[in-house]
């Protein structure tokens, strides 16, 4: 039994199970071995491949993420260079 | 005449929040102290350098957000800006999260200082989160410091190591390496403070720890719910609820960029009456 009674007054989600949720998250991640260890590699690839293509510039290229607990995103942003064609 | 973008050279200022001891408070510390300085509109990084216990992430927030770390820029496999998290509720506030996964070996003495030389031409202040102990990992954090801000608990061995730490920053630092620098600056930050467990002459007092360590006193951090509350949810302490602990690190803020504020002990509470009558303190 977690609690006697009922709140008196609506109960916002406490501190201590917001530590323990993002805890959670995190190290579900950590111990999976998903840490992002291989972006500055996949961040090598991807240039490579563009390069094929499009001239850029080493840091053209913007990575980000966002690790939730069903869903994780990375965003991969590459500016390109404005050229005529 | 070319125009000046990026913040005029001002002074920036390299600041180390260190102890010697572990779970005094530098992480709660550093993301308090860099958070205080940020919301007074100063652009301010925080850079964790405990490598392979990375945990300044959590305090702040942004853990989730980690995609490059202060290794990978130190070792040329991402660019600072890459790695460097902006903090989402005050937009002058940076992270420089460490790597979780490598160990000290990958801080390099050049590496380190050219990282901060970069991040001086961006920001007024970077604070440097310095691991436990004094290792590798501790003596780079302080190296290329201005200043130090060393975290001690009024208990023994807390004490002893802040006296420690004192003595590296006066020996083992660039500052004290070069001919002509100026020392650090080096002041105390004392936390968990517990006014009763003082009055009871259980613990030692303020101006005991001070005697002993014989540097300025930043400010007292009284031991207080708000802290463990503001860990769980991944917020610094003076982002959160005003709270006793909130309002000593506003204070220290304070102080830390060269404002005169009298030393309160444990948020606004003026001694009462009865304690000025009976109370053992001055």
């Amino acid at each position: 039994m977690k609690r006697l009674g009922f709140p008196l007054w609506p109960r916002r989600p406490s501190s201590a199970q917001t530590a323990k949720d993002r805890l959670q998250i995190l190290l579900a991640h950590e111990r999976s071995g998903a840490t992002p260890d291989y972006l500055p590699q996949l961040q090598r690839e991807i240039l490579e491949v563009i390069r094929r293509h499009v001239k850029i510039d080493d840091d053209a290229i913007d990575i980000r993420m966002d690790q939730g607990k069903e869903l994780s995103s990375l965003e991969i942003n590459i500016e390109l260079p404005h050229t005529r064609p | 005449m070319t125009s000046q973008l990026k913040k005029e050279k001002s002074v920036s200022k390299v600041i180390v929040i260190t102890s010697g001891k572990g779970g005094v408070g530098k992480t709660t510390s550093s993301a308090a102290i860099g958070a205080g300085l940020a919301k007074r509109g100063h652009k301010t990084v925080v850079i964790d350098f405990d490598v392979g216990l990375r945990n300044l992430d959590m305090i702040m927030g942004c853990e989730r957000r980690v995609v490059y770390d202060f290794i990978n820029v130190i070792q040329g496999e991402a660019k600072l800006k890459q790695a460097l998290i902006r903090d989402k509720r005050v937009d002058t506030l940076y992270v420089l999260p460490t790597s979780q996964t490598r160990d000290k070996d990958a801080l390099t003495q050049e590496g380190v200082e050219a990282v901060l030389n970069e991040l001086r031409e961006e920001f007024d202040y970077i604070i440097c989160d310095s691991p436990a102990g004094i290792e590798r990992g501790a003596q780079l954090a302080m190296y290329f410091a201005d200043e130090a801000v060393v975290v001690t608990n009024p208990e023994v061995s807390s004490v002893r190591d802040s006296d420690r730490v004192l003595g590296l920053l006066n020996s083992k630092t660039k500052r004290a390496a070069e001919e002509g620098a100026e020392p650090i600056k080096a002041q105390v930050l004392l936390t968990r403070y517990d006014r009763a467990r003082i009055e009871k002459g259980e613990m030692m007092t303020v101006d005991d720890v001070l005697e002993i360590l014989a540097v300025p006193l930043l400010g007292i951090v009284p031991e207080s719910p708000a802290v463990l509350k503001a860990s769980n949810v991944g917020v610094p302490v003076v982002l959160d609820e005003p709270s006793a602990a909130s309002q000593a690190y506003e204070d220290a803020v304070a102080r830390l960029i060269g404002e005169e504020v009298e030393m309160r002990v444990d948020g606004e509470r003026k001694p009462g009456l009865l304690r000025r009558l009976f109370g053992r303190s001055a």
